[in-house]
C-alpha cells in the first residue's frame, strides 16, 4: 500500500463565523495575500518532506472558496515536478466536465508528467456540486460531457503521428496535436472518482483505479461495486491497486497530543460544508428522483458507523468520526491499528490518501505528522503484522 | 400528448375559437389555470410544456431556446393553426420572440409578459436576478409582488408534482444557465417580428425589471408597451383577471 499526504491548501483565517458561505460568494477581501504565501510556501515544503521521506503526494483543485485555495492543481504539481525526486505526484483531481478546455487539459499534464519523468497519477473529477455554479456549463448532461472529456483528453495525449479533428457533441477542435509527448507510454495511470453504481461501473469497464473520499464504512460498498462489474465483465478479481480511500489523519507520539491535532484539523470538515442555499443543489447534479426529494428538504449527508451509530460527516464528534472511519487519530500505533481494520474491512485498498494537514494545523505540527506517518506508519502497513517476516 | 417530430409534448387544448398559445415561464404552468380558464371564454387556448418541462420529452441535441423555437413551429404546422396569438410569460416570452423571429407566417400577434431573452445592460452585470444564485426566499420577494401566489405546502404535493417542479428547475438550467437568459443572437434578428406585439410588465418585478421590458420591446418595430399594477414578474398569476382582459381586449 502507498500512502499519499495531502492538503487542501486552505485559508483559515476566512473561516469566522462573520462569513456563513465559505465558498462561491465569499469576497477575496477576505483572503490577505501575505498569509496565504505562508501557507503555500508551508504546504509546499510538507509535500517536499514527504517526498523525502518516502510518501506520496496527492493534489486536488476547488474554485472560489477558502476551504481550499488551490483553484489549480496544475500550479502546485508543476512546482513538485520539478522539487520532488521519488514521490508520485496524483493529482485528484481535475474537475474535466467543469472546464472548457480538455486539450488544455492534456497540454498540462502531459507536461507535468515529462517534467516529474512519469510520476503523474491522472485524476479526474466530477466535482463537488458548489463547483457547478462557478462552471460556465450546468450540470445538465455532466457526466455525458465528463466522458467525452475525458475520451478527448486520452486521444490527445496517445496520439502521437500530428493533429487530429474533434468534432464532438460537447467539444468541437481543429488540428489537436499535443506536445510535450507524455513520459509514461501509453499515458500516465487514470484515477476517477465515483459514488453512482453506473459511474463506478464505468470505471471499472476501464480498469481505472477508484476513488473515495471521507465514506467511512461505506466504502466497502463503493469497492464492491466495482468488483462486481469486473466479475460481471468475466475479469479477474481487482487487485488492490484499483482502489483508493481518503480520509484525514491525526498523529502524534502521545495519544492527548494526536487529538489535540484532530481538534485543530476537524475545522476541515466542520467548515467544508458551509456553502450558501442555493449553490449546494445545482439542477442538473443529481439524479431526478433526488432532485425530487430535495424539492421536499434538504439532505443531510453523514456515514453510519459499524456500530450502526449514523455520524454527521460535517458536525460529528471526533471519537464517532474516528469510528466511522473518515479519521484516524492517535498514536503511531493507533493509527496503524485503525488503518489496518480499515483497510481489512474493505477488502484492500492500494492507495491511502491522507489529509496531514488540515484546518488550523501548524506547519510544525503537519511536519511532525509526516515523519511519524513515513517512519511509523508506512513500513507496518506496507507489511501487515501477519505475514511479517525478516527482512 | 402530441408527438412532434417524434418527441412527445404534453399539451391541453381548452375552448373553441381563434387559438391562443400560452408558453409558460421557467417555473413551469403553476398559477397560469385562472388566465387560461378566462381565455378559454374567448378562444382555443394551447397550452404545452416546454420540451424537458412538465412531463414533456426532451429531444436529443436539444440544448437552446433557439432549438426550441424550431420545434414550436413544427408544432403550429402540425395543429395546422392559423392566426394564433402567442402570449408568452418570462421564458415563454423570450421563446415566442424567438419563434416569430423566424417567421410570423401563422402568427396574428405577440403578447410578451415579463418577457426575457435579449441583453441589454452592461457586460458586468446580469440583466435578470441570477435564480441559480439567490437564496429561495430572496428570489421569491424579488419575483412576486405578494409571495402567497407561490408558496405552497411542500409536503402536502403529490410526487408527480414535486418531480415537475424538479424537472422544470432542471430544464431552466439547461436552457438559460450561460448565458444567462439571453441568445446573444436575438436582439439582432428583433426587427423580423413585423406582428403586432404588446409587452405587459409587472409594476413590482424585480426580477426583471420594467425598465428592462421598456427596452426590449423598444427592439421591436409594432410594439407597445404596457405596465401592470400590483404584480411581480408574473402577472399573469398575480392579476390573471387583468392581464386576460387586456389580452382579449387586443384579439377584439
Amino acid at each position: 500500500m502507498r500512502i499519499y499526504h495531502f492538503s487542501e491548501q486552505p485559508c483559515p483565517e476566512a473561516w469566522g463565523p462573520e462569513n456563513p458561505s465559505l465558498r462561491v460568494n465569499l469576497p477575496s477581501r477576505n483572503c490577505d495575500p501575505r498569509a496565504m504565501a505562508e501557507h503555500y510556501h508551508h504546504r509546499l515544503d510538507e509535500w517536499l518532506l514527504a517526498d523525502e521521506l518516502g510518501l506520496d503526494i496527492m493534489i486536488n483543485e476547488h474554485h472560489a472558496t477558502a476551504t481550499c485555495a488551490t483553484p489549480v492543481a496544475a500550479v502546485p504539481l508543476a512546482i513538485l515536478a520539478r522539487q520532488t525526486k521519488r514521490a508520485r505526484l496524483l493529482t485528484l483531481g481535475y474537475p474535466i466536465a467543469n472546464r472548457l478546455d480538455p486539450v488544455r487539459v492534456a497540454e498540462e499534464l502531459a507536461m507535468i508528467d515529462v517534467i516529474s519523468r512519469g510520476r503523474l497519477e491522472m485524476g479526474f473529477v466530477r466535482g463537488v456540486p458548489y463547483e457547478v455554479p462557478l462552471s460556465q456549463r450546468s450540470a445538465v448532461g455532466q457526466m455525458e460531457r465528463f466522458w467525452e472529456a475525458h475520451d478527448l483528453i486520452l486521444k490527445a495525449m496517445t496520439s502521437i503521428d500530428g493533429p487530429f479533428d474533434w468534432q464532438g457533441e460537447h467539444f468541437q477542435y481543429r488540428n489537436v496535436n499535443v506536445w510535450p509527448r507524455v513520459y509514461q507510454q501509453p499515458h500516465p495511470p487514470v484515477w476517477i472518482t465515483g459514488r453512482s453504481p453506473q459511474n463506478i461501473r464505468e470505471i471499472a469497464e476501464r480498469g481505472y483505479v477508484l476513488g473515495t473520499f471521507l465514506s467511512g464504512f461505506h466504502t466497502k460498498g463503493l469497492f464492491d461495486q466495482y468488483r462486481k462489474a469486473c466479475a460481471d465483465l468475466g475479469r479477474a478479481a481487482p487487485a488492490a491497486d484499483r482502489f483508493s480511500y481518503l480520509g484525514i489523519v491525526a498523529i502524534a507520539q502521545d495519544a492527548q497530543e494526536a487529538m489535540r491535532r484532530a481538534e485543530q484539523m476537524v475545522g476541515y470538515l466542520r467548515t467544508s460544508g458551509r456553502v450558501a442555499e442555493p449553490f449546494t443543489t445545482p439542477p442538473g447534479y443529481f439524479s431526478l428522483a433526488d432532485a425530487t426529494k430535495m424539492v421536499k428538504a434538504r439532505g443531510k449527508r453523514g456515514i453510519t458507523a459499524r456500530d450502526g451509530k449514523f455520524v454527521d460527516t460535517h458536525h460529528g464528534a471526533i471519537e464517532d468520526l474516528v469510528k466511522a472511519g473518515i479519521m484516524f487519530v492517535g498514536t503511531p500505533d493507533d493509527v496503524t491499528r485503525q488503518i489496518a481494520d480499515f483497510v481489512q474491512s474493505v477488502g484492500g485498498v492500494g492507495h491511502l490518501l491522507l489529509m496531514g494537514h488540515a484546518g488550523y494545523l501548524s506547519h510544525a505540527d503537519a511536519m511532525d505528522q509526516i515523519t511519524l506517518l513515513a517512519k511509523e506508519v508506512l513500513p507496518r502497513v506496507q507489511r501487515p503484522a501477519s505475514s511479517k517476516q525478516a527482512a | 400528448m402530441v408527438s412532434v417530430n417524434g418527441a412527445s409534448i404534453e399539451l391541453v387544448r381548452r375552448g373553441k375559437g381563434q387559438p391562443i398559445l400560452f408558453l409558460h415561464p421557467h417555473i413551469g404552468l403553476h398559477g397560469s389555470d385562472a388566465l387560461i380558464a378566462r381565455l378559454a371564454e374567448h378562444g382555443e387556448v394551447i397550452v404545452p410544456s416546454h420540451p424537458g418541462f412538465g412531463h414533456s420529452d426532451l429531444p436529443k441535441g436539444m440544448s437552446t431556446v433557439d432549438d426550441m423555437s424550431y420545434l414550436y413551429l413544427d408544432l403550429l404546422d402540425e395543429l395546422d393553426l392559423r392566426e394564433v396569438v402567442v402570449v408568452g410569460a418570462s421564458l415563454g416570452g423570450w421563446l415566442a420572440a424567438e419563434i416569430a423571429t423566424k417567421t410570423t407566417e401563422r402568427i396574428a400577434r405577440l403578447v410578451m409578459i415579463g418577457a426575457v431573452g435579449v441583453k441589454l445592460g452592461a457586460r458586468d452585470q446580469s440583466d435578470i436576478v441570477d435564480i441559480f444564485a439567490t437564496p429561495r426566499s430572496r428570489w421569491e420577494e424579488l419575483t412576486f409582488r405578494d409571495v402567497k401566489f407561490w408558496q405552497r405546502d411542500y409536503e402536502a404535493l403529490s410526487e408527480d408534482e414535486l418531480t415537475v417542479i424538479a424537472r422544470n428547475r432542471e430544464a431552466t438550467a439547461l436552457f438559460a444557465w450561460n448565458p444567462y437568459m439571453y441568445n446573444p443572437k436575438l436582439k439582432q434578428r428583433l426587427h423580423r417580428i413585423r406582428v403586432p406585439v404588446l409587452f405587459l410588465w409587472g409594476e413590482a418585478d424585480r426580477f426583471a425589471p420594467p425598465d428592462y421590458g421598456r427596452a426590449y420591446s423598444a427592439l421591436i418595430p409594432r410594439a407597445r408597451f404596457e405596465t401592470v399594477s400590483d404584480a411581480g414578474h408574473f402577472p399573469h398569476i398575480e392579476q390573471a383577471e387583468r392581464v386576460a382582459r387586456r389580452i382579449l381586449e387586443e384579439m377584439k
